[in-house]
């Protein structure tokens, strides 16, 4: 996620899972590790037996709080204020990891006089247009002397040094003020915080973990940046037992992120060209998105490679190596944009692979009625689900819908190979254990057959237009002459590519380091490179864990098989260990190298005193002491002064649907944030009396979607949805356990068994005076009302969609609704069906504000990381 | 790691009686069930990943000599799951094995009620005329005076349940035809 990328170089999480048994302190947020992570919560309770300290803040008291030493609740969506106050804690009490900071962040760095905080313009940041909700961000940038480096001031004295602003912008974010927002009580607070900051320095390290409860929010990437800068300033990143653990929600979610599908980005965080930026041409390109200092002075390497590997012999020198057949973007080409470009009749065809967005997308019924527009919809899957069956959901009327639809089936995991990529990058390959059932065809069988049709069919013609579909390559012959009869790819050559090989011989690159940009390699995506050194060696298949817990010699993780990432900062700045305690790499001065439990993320020979060269280039730039190699300036961005439309700093912004004002500032939601104002996207009111309780959503250890419903072990066990509310409320609302109850919000209802618990309790927030007792309502996002034997109405029908301005993720996490008891009834036919007014209408799928505008500010720096990061 | 005491162990075989009290009598079994086997004795293992979360615990997937898949357990060797694995990893055999499944084409046809079952070949080939005819109806070649050779007339959905290799070949396939709404669950 751009939240890790922007602050550390790579947008994955920084911590092998194992690692977490070396923690002392593990908090966990936005997370309900125990139950969506089940089995990689055994090194948290591996790290308890051995004495940390397990801390959990949610909304609702869970398996993961029932074993935790300290549980704080929180009123969702409110993580900013929570992790902000613990900021000021650590800031105002002196505890912050000094040496760590001052040597590895850009805590000195000086700001330019231009920046404005929150702090002077009562919630927002200088450079806003308010209109568009568009930042110049070109305010928030730092410093520089005449030689055009950034001033920094070691001492951290200067006022308008990172460390300072971050102090004056965090010090209303007192205990007082966090319980009057998140509800949590001050005793709790206190305990939290003190807790971390004994459990950080030179000997303690402490980790986070997180899911999706931090990126579902209209302010999800700066939930991420605040505990990215509090890890920062706690000295935790790069080290054993600390970082950042993101936990990923689908198998492959890294991978899909890693070698994207995703709109705006190529393979290995490379941009995609767009043009409304000004890459019209490969140099404009390079020159856009190549940075002088850091690693991505790489850029034309691995893009020229890329290009190599996509158009083969095609691309050449003169031709700009086929760069003008990438498509290019005119906006926010994302998933819910395209929603409503699809509903106002752009999109005539829509391909959906294993994702069932009928049921888990937001605003789920504007989907389906979406579909409706289509001329054709075509499902890859191995279940009837509510996607496809678009057409005969509840309130439709096949005989008014014109939309062809195919379902092709899908082979399962277990009937293919290939490499799936786990939450600590690791690529892991998984065998074919059985033929695919029936006519069930793998993905990439389905996409070789079309690739290998449209080459045909556009057979002779001139028009330069279909000049990609002859240039790009698709030579993945398998070596198995029965696979190779079925039509079936070779998943381990496609892998190959990816990793990269010579052109004139066809040899694989044995890593990354071999690409040039003179179209002498290819490479499918530079990050994975390694992993196929030779024709004969598979990484991602190695298998033999012995050894240290880091088992490098199982599986592949990117890059280059390291482990924890920044590993260099687990040394001192001299390449000592911080401690014995903490060793973990360190520099041997006799070899003359970096050494250590852990592949080095640090070129292996640069010695800790080698001085930085401020006339060179790439590496030379940072000295031996700089392990943030990804960055300019080598360091971990406690400011992020580019790289985010909407924050260099994280401020408290109530969800866009919320019980309370902000009681932070005037500003009361993300004044950067992307919303649809329709009739077919309802929102309730910023505070709305009719929807007096905060929603929130989660998902349950037995289910994942159309994977598990399906599945009578597992409909057995969670047969249906639910709604938990507390014991307060339901006696209010006449609601006993096990009644129906329905839940509405402006955009519709849903209907579900009531679940009365202690789990999700009353909080009180507000100032003193004004105290308010909010309740919150939690339903699991696991169902969908119309196939399979685990059924039941989907949250997705309550849900409308308002985005982050970052990367376009979705608010699902809190959210304002009313309850009551009985069923819903008939489902109502609704203004979600119907055809919006040409004044509402976006065909290219674009907001209310910024418009044409969106996605023009992102390049490079933006998209080193995960679009989101975890989605279950 | 503590586990169950195992009796027959601490308590040495003299000790008939005590055997006797806590009610460890040899177990009575018949000719039959002495030669039975376990369903997965002598199967061949496979290895694989769960396909569910991204903790990617490592499995073994135990298939007959016929090709059958018999059972799925975690994989004791992987320093992640180390054999475990959680309530939906355990069902893994139940998402590949299932009555429920659908393993034919489906196909609905324009303001049809229903589904009808058609042949690969068919599906295939009218998808590929459509994705063609749609392409051309919609393809922009410019706008505002930029190049911009794409399409928004198609998009894709979906990445995160299938390999690296597939999304590569996905984003490789749409890209040629100039599409640009390819996105996957890593958004949602």
């Amino acid at each position: 996620m751009p939240g890790l990328g922007t602050s550390f170089g790579r947008g994955g999480a920084t911590v092998w899972v194992p690692d977490l048994v070396n923690a002392d302190c593990i908090l966990i947020e936005g997370s309900n590790f125990a139950e969506a992570h089940p089995v990689a919560f055994r090194f948290v309770m591996q790290a308890k037996d051995r004495g940390a300290t397990i801390i959990h803040v949610d909304p609702r008291f869970t398996r993961t709080s029932a074993v935790a030493d300290i549980y704080a609740p929180i009123r969702s969506g409110t993580d900013i204020a929570f992790l902000g106050g613990i900021i000021n804690y650590i800031l105002s009490r002196d505890k912050t990891f000094k040496e760590y900071v001052v040597a590895y962040t850009n805590a000195g760095h000086i700001v330019g006089e231009r920046f404005e905080d929150t702090e002077d313009l009562d919630g927002i940041f200088s450079g806003l247009d308010r209109e568009t909700g568009v930042y110049d961000t070109t305010t928030w940038a730092f410093e520089r002397d005449e030689r055009g480096m950034i001033a920094n001031d070691p001492t951290l004295e200067h006022p308008r040094c990172v460390y300072n602003i971050l102090k004056r912008h965090y010090a209303r974010y007192t205990p007082e003020m966090v319980e009057r927002v998140c509800g949590t009580p001050q005793s709790v607070f206190q305990k939290i915080a003190e807790t971390l900051a004994r459990n950080s320095g030179r000997e303690r390290t402490t980790a986070f973990a997180y899911a999706v409860g931090w990126t579902q929010h209209t302010a999800g990437v700066q939930f991420i940046r605040t505990a990215a800068i509090l890890q920062l300033l706690l000295g935790n990143i790069g080290r054993p037992g600390g970082g950042i653990m993101a936990l990923r929600g689908h198998a492959n979610i890294q991978g899909a992120t890693d070698i994207p599908t995703l709109y705006d980005l190529l393979p290995g965080y490379l941009p995609m060209p767009s043009a409304l930026r000004d890459e019209q041409t490969l140099d404009a390109y390079l020159k856009r998105n190549t940075r002088k200092t850091g690693w991505w002075a790489n850029t034309p390497k691995y893009m020229i490679s890329l290009l190599k590997a996509l158009y083969g012999a095609a691309a050449t020198k003169e031709n700009d190596y086929c760069f003008a057949h990438l498509p290019q973007l005119t906006g926010d080409h994302s998933m819910l944009p395209t929603t409503f470009a699809m509903k106002d009749g752009t999109v005539k065809g829509y391909v959906v692979v294993g994702q069932n967005p009928g049921a888990s997308g937001q605003n789920a019924e504007l989907v389906k009625a979406a579909m409706e527009r289509c001329e054709w919809v075509v499902n890859i899957d191995s279940y009837d689900n509510e996607t496809v069956s678009f057409w005969r959901r509840e309130g439709a009327d096949p005989a008014t819908i014109a939309t062809e639809v195919f379902f092709l089936p899908a082979a399962t995991i277990l009937e293919k190979d290939g490499t799936m990529v786990q939450t600590s990058r690791l690529l892991q390959w998984h065998d074919k254990a059985v033929e695919p059932a029936g006519d069930s065809q793998t993905d990439a069988w389905y996409f070789t057959w079309f690739m290998k049709r449209m080459k045909q069919l556009y057979a002779g013609s001139t028009d330069p237009k279909d000049r990609p579909i002859f240039d790009t390559t698709w030579e993945y012959e398998h070596d198995d002459p029965r696979e190779r009869a079925k039509g079936e790819p070779s998943s381990v050559k496609v892998l190959q590519e990816i990793n990269g090989y010579l052109t004139a011989t066809g040899e694989q690159v044995s890593s990354f380091t071999d690409l040039k940009d003179d179209g002498s390699t290819a490479c499918g995506g530079w990050i994975y490179s390694g992993v196929c050194p030779d024709k004969n060696t598979n990484r991602a298949r190695n298998r033999d864990a012995s050894g240290d817990y880091t088992a490098l010699n199982w599986g592949y993780s990117w890059p280059a098989n390291r482990r924890t990432l920044y590993n260099r900062a687990s040394a001192d700045p001299d390449g000592n260990p911080w401690s014995e305690r903490k060793k973990y790499v360190w520099w041997d001065e006799i070899k003359g190298e970096w050494t250590g439990y852990d592949v080095p993320d640090f070129p292996k020979t640069k010695a800790p005193n080698t001085p930085a060269n401020p006339a060179g280039s790439g590496l030379d730039f940072h000295s031996g002491s700089d392990p943030f190699i990804m960055m300019d300036d080598g360091k971990g961005q406690i400011f992020a002064a580019s790289g985010l439309t909407d924050a260099p700093i994280p401020a408290h912004y109530e969800p866009q649907q919320s019980v309370v004002q902000n009681e932070l500032y005037a500003q009361q939601s993300n004044p950067a944030m992307r919303t649809w104002t329709r009739t077919d996207n309802a929102y309730n009111k910023p505070v709305d009396d009719a929807y007096p309780y905060v929603l929130t959503t989660y998902r349950i250890t037995e289910m994942s979607g159309i994977m598990t419903r399906y599945v009578p072990w597992l409909a057995e066990l969670q047969p249906a949805a639910f709604c938990e509310l507390n014991p307060e409320l339901a006696v209010e609302k006449g609601i006993a356990n096990g009644d129906w109850v329905t839940v509405s919000t402006a955009l519709g209802e849903m209907e579900a068994r009531a679940l009365v618990s202690g789990r999700l309790r009353p909080l009180r927030i507000g100032s003193k005076g004004a105290r308010k007792r909010v309740h919150q309502i939690g339903v699991p996002y696991n169902y969908g009302s119309m196939v399979a034997l685990a059924r039941g109405d989907s949250v997705g029908g309550l849900i409308p969609i308002a985005i982050d301005p970052n990367v376009s993720i979705h608010e699902s996490k809190s959210l304002t609704c009313n309850i009551r008891a009985g069923r819903r009834g008939a489902f109502r036919p609704n203004a979600i069906d119907r055809d919006v007014s040409p004044s509402e209408r976006r065909p290219e799928g674009q907001p209310d504000n910024a418009g044409a505008q969106a996605g023009q500010g992102r390049g490079l720096q933006h998209m080193q990381g995960d679009a989101a990061g975890a989605s279950p | 790691m503590k586990t169950t005491i195992d009796l027959t162990r601490i308590i040495p075989p003299g000790r008939t009686g005590l055997r006797e009290r806590i009610g460890m009598l040899p177990n009575i079994s018949s000719e039959r069930t002495k030669t039975l086997k376990g369903r997965i004795a002598g199967a061949k293992a496979v290895t694989s990943v769960c396909s569910y979360c991204a903790v990617g615990c490592s499995t073994l997937a135990y298939v007959s000599d016929d090709g059958k898949l018999l059972e799925v357990e975690g994989n004791p060797d992987s320093p992640i799951n180390a054999g475990h694995l959680c309530p939906k990893g355990a069902a893994l055999f139940g998402l590949t094995v299932n009555q429920m499944r659908w393993t034919t084409v489906k196909y609905r046809a324009p303001y049809s009620e229903r589904y009808e079952e058609r042949p690969l070949a068919w599906a295939l080939e009218r998808i590929a005329h459509l994705m063609q005819d749609t392409r051309e109806k919609t393809f922009v070649k410019e706008k505002d005076g930029r190049r911009v050779n794409h399409t928004l007339g198609i998009a894709s959905l979906g990445g995160a349940t299938f390999s690296a290799e597939e999304n590569y070949l996905l984003s490789k396939f749409m890209h040629a035809l100039g599409v640009v709404s390819i996105e996957n669950q890593a958004r949602i």
